[in-house]
């Protein structure tokens, strides 16, 4: 197996790292950098835990090669947050209650951003369509929408 | 595994072309990449093509659009040009999996993947979509009914590569829509997809084309469904006739998503719906 060497973007950091051709950006990710916020439910890019940015388009982490990440812009949940300072939809998941075991939270907050990013108001529907690629198996999704309807109204807040 | 991102087509056909091992061509991997992972296939190659940059736009053309292989669900969705002008096709694409499939997904991928449940190719094939196939020595056009020849089976020759997937100029007066059905609301395979492309003269319906999927081991052209509503201004009869035509034309396996009695009562419902959509998009009164 020939390593493959990528220098990239994580998180607005330059990163450097040697994987084998067919290591997925995932096992990268967890694995080389140490960013074990990304999760592997699946593998499969059905349940969303892995969920990134690639190039501002959100992704999943597994159904992506770590060779394809060269001279790209990776986003992780490690990049959510401005040091100790928690973004608004992290705020509002911990005040919601909006995760119990935590494993799809990360996926759910990424999924979350990209969402409001492009629409900043979005109805009920439109926030569990855009999160239908997430999966959850202890909330029942009520309160992760309840969430990202706060912190939307947050965000609003924020840039007036 | 060796790993390549070439920069031009013909690098990547001449890649094609010289390795002796098993070769995969990498668009979105959201197929391809689940196959690695399964231990489905073991590539000795994989060509990223996603960093050749005619195969990363849309371009509008003399003739109509030009859509590079590597442009995903979500760029696609994202052009208003191709939304206007070919509504049932971009649907069909942006129905494929979830948000971060779509930031990936492509057309052609979903073409080459070969499964007779792809969402996106009954709609390129209703529209009258060609794929650029590219090959070392020359390219062609292929009509997309023509790529798709068995599950996970294609027509392309060892070195080609789908570099594009072009649809027609659309004339004034035409619509095009295409539904699927699924147990669920989202992220699901389709038990029966249909496809309706249609232009419309002095309210009549002049000229169609239907597609079917999920009921045959490839995407469908029914030519019998399109001829059915030809000449009509989608009344009932004509409707009739079109359900009639596609549950005809079905050819189905009976599995977990539904039986084949279920698949060709299906077609035909679907068949009506997507007939009246393209319709009205297509300024069609009745």
């Amino acid at each position: 197996m020939t390593g493959v060497h990528v220098s990239t973007s994580i998180n607005g950091d330059p990163v450097e790292y040697v994987c084998p051709a067919d290591e997925s950006l995932l096992d990268v990710l967890r694995d080389r950098v140490g960013l074990t916020g990304v999760k592997e439910g699946c593998g499969t890019g059905d349940c969303g835990a892995c969920s990134i940015t690639l190039d501002g388009a959100l992704v999943c982490a597994c159904l992506v090669l770590g060779a394809e990440a060269e001279g790209r812009k990776v986003t992780t949940i490690e990049g959510m947050g401005d040091g100790e300072k928690l973004h608004p939809l992290q705020r509002q998941f911990i005040d919601n209650a909006a995760l119990q075991c935590g494993v799809c939270t990360p996926g759910f907050l990424i999924a979350a951003k990209s969402l409001l990013d492009e629409n900043p108001d979005p109805t009920v529907e439109e926030i569990r369509y855009a999160l239908a690629g997430n999966l959850c198996r202890c909330t029942g999704y009520d309160k992760i929408v309840r969430a990202v309807q706060a912190a939307a109204k947050d965000l609003r807040r924020q840039k007036k | 595994m060796r790993y390549e991102s070439p920069k031009t087509t013909k690098e990547a056909v001449t890649l094609l072309s010289k390795e002796k091992g098993k070769t995969f061509v990498l668009a979105g991997g959201t197929d391809l990449l689940v196959k690695l992972r399964m231990d489905m296939i073991e590539p000795d190659l994989m060509i990223d093509i996603k960093r050749i940059p005619a195969m990363n736009e849309i371009n509008k053309t003399a003739t109509g659009f030009k859509i590079g292989a590597a442009v995903s669900g979500r760029q696609l969705g994202a052009s208003k040009a191709l939304a206007k002008a070919w509504p049932g096709v971009v649907e069909a694409t942006n129905l494929i999996g979830s948000d971060q499939i779509q930031g990936r997904c492509t057309m052609v991928g979903n073409l080459c993947n070969a499964s007779p449940a792809a969402d996106s190719v009954p709609a390129m094939i209703a529209a009258g979509a060609k794929a650029v196939v590219v090959g070392k020595a020359k390219r062609r056009a292929v009509a997309v009914e023509n790529i798709v020849t068995g599950p996970g089976q294609t027509s392309l020759a060892k070195g080609e590569i789908i570099e594009a997937i072009t649809l027609p100029k659309r004339p004034a007066k035409s619509g095009d829509a295409y539904l699927r059905f699924i147990p669920r609301t989202e992220m699901d395979i389709a038990v029966v997809g249909v496809a309706v492309s249609l232009t419309c003269k002095r309210g009549v319906i002049d000229s169609a084309r239907v597609s079917l999927g999920a009921v045959a081991p490839t995407p469908l052209l029914v030519k019998e469904a399109a001829a059915a509503i030809i000449g009509t201004k989608l009344d009932k009869e004509a409707l009739e006739n079109l359900a009639a035509a596609c549950s005809a034309a079905c050819n189905p396996i009976d599995d977990k998503r539904g039986t084949v009695e279920y698949r060709v009562r299906v077609a035909g419902v679907l068949a009506k719906r997507a007939a009246n959509i393209a319709f009205e998009r297509a300024g069609g009164k009745k």
